[in-house]
């Protein structure tokens, strides 16, 4: 509780409870309610943020508060501080190896909204647990420690909330207090962030700086952050717009759960509207029989209702006697849902027994139960990296886009459009466990596109596959430019966004390949054509190849530039002045040089012809080497 | 544009900048606007128990007499209008609850349409297991063995259930289908991953499952319903004078004459009230003047401690007692 504040708590115990509770309970009604996720890696304070928000809104009370300083002396994990984990981790194997083993359901409100929070643990063997929260969540919050910036398990946290379809996403840029509320910080991993982001799709997303234990940024604006100009969580939370309910401008569809027959006189369909309106007196049709009808009365316990929509769980009666059971869904009559029993999905696996291709299981999607049968996947997506990789099956926390046939033709909307009539489970005969959670992408209409197409594995295939275009990024310059630095901060780059690349350099290519080579202007030049050829035949196996050589001549750089693909090639030039480079002889090859105990050596007794058109041109003096791979990483991605 | 409500105006002017709204396709026009929080769980509950009665064979609604077991009992009637819920209440009895409860339950019943199956250990009977002098004892055989044994007899497969998450932190990570193996345990870390709305009911032999369609509910959503929704609960909820004695910081209200007093121990009138309602010799009440709906919110808003803080069950075994207890088939 060290947190500075300038104002007061956003949301402070309501001032109506005591003056007025009658009025509080009226503006308590009209709450709207807001689900999110909270995910990160370990240890970024999941816990300790939850903990935080619980607290600063009241929702802890005394005697769990005594308990909580209790347990924290014991076995917390911020010596004689309040351990705010301690409150959300609730199992007992938890608690003791102080981690978060499944996913937690939180309850807290401010003055404006209710918040269910489902905390999402962070390791990797849990992938299940995530999609799990996040496919009842309006929003995930996914944190990063200020400390490691965007890792891999961030990305796998957003490809996943992205996967589920959750539209609001928050980075919440997490203990700002130990990089001393350092904006650059901030600002570079909000960078990084957003490129990934981009990468998978998410367009979107509001960063905010915070400390979960020191409280900054949380319910208030912390004076430690002046740069940051941004709303503070609770802000966030209580005001990002939900929109209305999903489905709400759709086409009417009520999945029937139940059919109530109480006596001779009463037949009516029970079930939650998944999309669109109904009132009395509209033309239905029931799919998939086709058969149709109309809407006489929408009943309920508090009497019959002129209108209803997506969200309320509702009865209706027809004005005829037709055949309608549970696992129908009563449509529109002049827009009816689509009903098909091949389809191509994107299957999360969640069973420790891996997928079994061919295999019969229970499928499940709204109201209906069929069997269905998975054809070997079209490819597995690497949660890391987002490539698509080759694969025969799906293990525990895979994620792979799968054909699907069904025994019978199940009603469904694609997942991007409906959530309710586009995600589905699969259950394990044996078992009965809930082996897989899937959305539908489309139906196939013709039984031939179940078939697997067998490809060439061409240069574009290979590209396709790790999703990039080759590239050759040649970086030349002086000795003592910056090429290596510059270069290897650019490959760090790349390879954080999940790209493939290598880089070539006097190192790995010296002491192998042309270890027979000298520095003679001929050996030069065959050191040039050797790593240009390496170099292409990376670029056809689909990688960014980065070189870093001084390559002083021309002629050399152009037969390079010649040996790739049409704008493969992209030179960048270091320009470093002679004199500067000179000055930072870094491996104290300049001095050597100037006595005479280097021969050859370019800029003192051998020439640089600068480049006269490079792609990219880098003034070290102005700028820095991160700034310079910034740069160039955009440059090659755009 | 004529179609939009007044309602639906202001929703669209307090929001206008962030995002856009979704038209119907066919009219033109804004359609519905966000439901409240009451609103979304109160379709939520019903959905789940429609779901439980389309899938299981033989559910049951176990029903404890309390503001929770009132909100549950009222959202059945609900989901299954105009036909009275689809299965029996069952009241798991330990012979000690207040008599205001015992009055309540008969009526809630009868006013429902419903069977009601009171279930009271016979061994437990038999041996005069009671609070006073069997401690821990009284709700292992009462109320989990009691539970295990009515479930069992009957056939019961599926079991809703009052439980909310924020009551407890092992309930916070309980699912809303929850199973429990033959001997009604129940294995926190191998619970079925439950997505969107879909619930998997299938189980395998010896199985069954405890529903909770307030999982998502808080005390408040609960009080609040009860409020709007004219409810009745069981009366003690209210502040009135009632003869009470102290004993080991906790209040209790001497309910009848079963209630061994000290020597020289006299029952005094208190204002008290009940916050939560069970055992009445192991309930404390709060001292209160809260005779009101409004006035017990206003009082559980402005109060300081949590709500189990009255029941002695928590005490035990440190942090980790209804786990615990859950393990060995407490509900």
């Amino acid at each position: 509780m060290t947190g500075t504040t300038t104002e007061e708590p956003v949301y402070k115990t309501d001032a109506l409870i005591a003056e007025d509770i009658d009025k509080y309970l009226e503006v308590h009604q009209h709450k709207t309610m807001l689900r999110f996720i909270t995910c990160g890696s370990v240890d970024d304070g999941k816990s300790t943020l939850i903990g935080r928000l619980l607290y600063d809104s009241k929702m802890i009370f005394e005697d769990q508060l005594a308990a909580l300083e209790n347990d924290s002396k014991k076995v917390g994990t911020q010596g004689q501080q309040i351990d705010f984990a301690l409150l959300v981790d609730g199992l007992a194997a938890e608690r003791e190896q102080g981690i978060t083993i499944d996913v937690a359901y939180r309850f807290f409100a401010t003055e404006k909204r209710k918040f269910i929070v489902a905390d999402c643990p962070g390791h990797e063997q849990y992938t299940r647990n995530m999609v799990t929260g996040a496919s009842t969540a309006d929003m995930a919050v996914i944190l990063i420690d200020a400390r490691k910036g965007v890792l891999t398990q961030t990305r796998r946290h957003s490809f996943l909330a992205h996967l589920i379809g959750i539209r609001h996403i928050v980075l919440a840029v997490n203990k700002m207090d130990l990089v001393d509320y350092d904006q650059s910080t901030f600002e570079h991993i909000v960078a990084d962030y957003r490129a990934f982001a981009k990468q998978i799709g998410i367009e979107e997303f509001t960063a905010i700086p915070i400390s979960g234990l020191a409280g900054d940024n949380i319910t208030t604006r912390s004076e430690n952050t002046p740069w940051y100009k941004g709303p503070v969580l609770i802000e966030h939370l209580e005001t990002v717009d939900l929109g209305l309910d999903e489905g709400a401008g759709q086409p009417f569809r009520l999945p029937v759960q139940w059919v109530n027959r109480p006596n001779l006189d009463f037949r009516g369909f029970a079930g939650q509207i998944a999309a669109g309106t109904v009132k009395p007196g509209d033309a239905i049709r029931v799919i998939p029989s086709g058969k149709t009808s109309t809407v006489s009365r929408i009943v309920t316990f508090d009497g019959d209702l002129d209108e209803a929509s997506t969200g309320q769980s509702i009865t209706l009666t027809f004005a005829d006697e037709i055949d309608c059971s549970r696992g129908d869904v009563i449509c529109a009559a002049d827009d009816p849902a689509e009903a098909a029993d091949q389809f191509e999905t994107t299957i999360v696996w969640m069973a420790d027994e891996e997928m079994l291709p061919g295999r019969n299981y229970i499928l499940k999607i709204g109201t209906q139960t069929v069997s269905a049968a998975v054809q070997q996947p079209k490819f597995r997506i690497d949660v890391n990296s987002m490539e698509h990789l080759a694969a025969k099956t799906l293990g525990l926390n895979d994620i792979g886009v799968c054909e699907l046939s069904t025994d019978k033709r199940v009603v469904f909307a694609p997942y991007t459009e409906n959530k309710d009539l586009g995600g589905f489970i699969l259950i394990d005969r044996m078992t009965n466990a809930t082996v897989a959670a899937g959305t539908i992408h489309f139906s196939l209409r013709r039984a031939q596109n179940v078939h697997w197409q067998s490809i060439d594995v061409s240069r574009e295939a290979h590209a396709t596959i790790k999703n990039q275009r080759p590239r050759v990024l040649w970086f030349t310059g002086l000795s003592g430019s910056g090429k290596s630095t510059i270069a290897n901060l650019v490959e760090q780059k790349l390879h954080a966004l999940g790209k493939h690349t290598f880089i070539l350099d006097g190192d790995n290519v010296r002491h192998g390949l042309n270890k027979d080579l000298g520095f003679t202007d001929a050996d030069r030049i065959e050191n040039i054509r050797r790593i240009g050829e390496v170099a292409r035949l990376m670029t056809d196996a689909g990688l960014i190849v980065l070189t870093s050589f001084i390559s002083p001549f021309r002629a050399e750089r152009q037969l390079a530039r010649s040996m790739m693909e049409a704008g493969e090639f992209v030179e960048i030039y270091i320009n470093t002045p002679l004199d500067v480079a000179e000055s930072r002889d870094v491996k104290g090859l300049y001095k050597k040089a100037r006595a005479g105990d280097l021969k050859n050596f370019t800029g003192i007794d051998s020439p640089y012809e600068p480049p006269e058109n490079p792609e990219i041109v880098i003034d070290t003096t102005a700028m820095s080497a991160e700034e310079a791979a910034e740069l160039i990483v955009d440059r090659v991605l755009s | 544009m004529s179609r939009i409500t007044f309602y639906e105006t202001a929703i669209m002017r307090r929001s206008a900048q962030a995002a856009p709204f979704v038209w119907d396709r066919n009219e033109g026009t804004i359609k519905t606007m966000t439901m409240t929080h009451l609103q979304r769980l109160e379709a939520e509950s019903i959905h789940i128990m429609r779901e439980v009665v389309a899938e299981a064979e033989r559910p049951v609604m176990l029903y404890s007499v309390g503001k929770d077991s009132a909100v549950m009992l009222h959202l059945a009637k609900k989901a299954f209008y105009p036909a009275p819920p689809p299965f029996p209440l069952m009241h798991v009895d330990t012979t000690w609850k207040f008599q205001d409860m015992y009055k309540l339950r008969d009526k809630a019943a009868k006013d429902a349409g419903m069977e009601l199956i009171v279930y009271q250990n016979p061994e437990a009977r038999e041996k005069g297991i009671n609070p006073f002098d069997h401690g821990p004892l009284h709700t292992d055989m009462w109320k989990t063995e009691g539970l295990k044994q009515a479930l069992d007899k009957y056939g019961f497969d599926a079991a809703f259930g009052g439980a909310r998450r924020d009551e407890e932190k092992s309930r916070a990570k309980e699912r809303i289908f929850s199973f429990r193996n033959a001997n009604h345990g129940w294995d926190p870390k191998n619970q079925r991953p439950e997505l969107w709305k879909l619930y998997n009911a299938r189980k395998s032999k010896g199985e069954s499952i405890r529903v909770f369609p307030l999982s998502n509910w808080t005390e408040l959503d609960i009080w609040q319903y009860i409020h709007l929704e004219g409810i009745e609960i069981v009366p003690l909820y209210f502040s009135a004078k009632r003869p009470t004695v102290e004993r080991d910081g906790l209040l209790l209200m001497v309910d009848d004459d079963r209630f061994p007093l000290a020597e020289g121990e006299t029952p005094v009138e208190r204002s008290i009230r009940f916050r939560t309602l069970g055992c009445y010799p192991l309930t404390g009440a709060v001292e209160s003047e809260a005779a009101t709906l409004p006035e017990i919110i206003q009082e559980m808003l402005l109060t300081t401690t949590s709500e189990r803080q009255g029941r002695a069950i928590d005490k035990d075994e440190g942090g980790a007692g209804m786990e615990k207890k859950k393990q060995e088939g407490y509900f």
